[in-house]
């Protein structure tokens, strides 16, 4: 089973290579770029009988290591 | 004092600060990060500064879940004590040892320089050589030092009075100019809840002779060892 977890910076988390890739753009003149944060993709294969269970592992996944839950969100999406 | 310095894959200063242990009196066994036990007898697990991983997926993720880290965590269980230098100390808030994270400098560089700290308390078992209020000398060099955590785990910190050493000016004063990597508080060391865990970004191991520009790190290696 295939899987994408997408890890985002939290709300109020100072993101400086967000901030440093929206110059980046404006300086490109790419116009009505209002903010950029940025993020991290994994794309996952999951051996698992069902959808409900490979949720369950990347969860654990998403807790025990791909997101520092302090400052990080993460969704899992079952491709 | 029986020090237990852990290796970590990337992991770089570790020599020096196996140096300014036994300069300063302690005996020195390193570790390999794949090894699950320290060695017995262990009254100092140390953390070094360099790039576990080559920081891949965060600062010391990976590092922060390896097998001697459950060792260390026992150990800080048990109420042994840990230091955690730079890397050392992101890899401590990784592997929640430590609260809060840290994060990209606020100015998006690697920051390499000399940096004087205010140190806070002097009645812990890292900093008793040092004076209450002493502004050290030492030095920073990290990309990621920029200390952040949610508003109440930064309150209960600075409640608690376990904030180690702050990035200030040759004065002592707290200074935005100071805290070049924008750490909330200018906090640049902090302590667990026991005060027998201490993460702090900056080099102490680095100024212990004079040869090298500086000793002011020797204090904590000399309270440690004391």
């Amino acid at each position: 089973m295939k899987a994408r977890i997408i890890v985002t910076l939290k709300n109020g988390v100072l993101d400086p290579q967000g901030k440093a890739i929206e110059a980046a753009l404006k300086s490109l003149a790419i116009r009505d770029v209002e903010g950029v944060r940025q993020g991290k993709v994994f794309d996952i294969e999951v051996a698992a009988p069902d959808a409900a269970a490979a949720e369950a592992t990347l969860r654990t996944a998403c807790e025990k290591l791909l997101a520092n839950t302090v400052v990080e969100n993460y969704a899992i999406e079952i491709l | 004092m029986h020090a237990a310095v852990i290796i970590f894959p990337g992991s770089n200063r570790e020599s020096d600060v196996v140096r300014a242990l036994r300069r300063s009196g302690a005996q020195v066994s390193l570790v390999w990060h794949a090894d699950h036990d320290l060695p017995t007898g262990t009254d100092l697990a140390v953390l070094p500064g360099g790039f576990s991983y080559g920081d891949y997926l965060r600062c010391g993720a990976i590092a922060g879940r390896a097998a001697a880290m459950d060792a260390v965590r026992a150990h800080a269980a048990r109420g042994g004590l840990v230091l955690g230098i730079c890397n050392g100390f992101q890899i401590l808030c990784e592997s929640g040892l430590l609260p809060g994270v840290l994060m990209r400098n606020v100015n998006r560089r690697f920051i390499c320089h000399r940096q004087t700290l205010r140190v806070e308390r002097t009645d812990t078992r890292f900093t008793s050589a040092y004076r209450a209020g002493q502004v050290i000398d030492v030095c920073v060099a990290h990309g990621e030092g920029n200390y952040f955590a949610d508003p109440e785990t930064l309150a209960r910190i600075e409640g608690e009075g376990r904030v180690a050493f702050r990035y200030c000016d040759a004065d002592g004063s707290i200074t935005v100019e100071a805290n070049r990597n924008g750490s909330l508080n200018a906090i640049a060391g902090v302590f667990s809840e026991k005060r027998n865990v201490l993460g702090m970004m900056p080099h102490p191991e680095n100024f212990v002779e004079d040869l090298v520009g500086g000793t002011d790190g020797r204090g904590l290696f000399d309270s440690l060892a004391a």
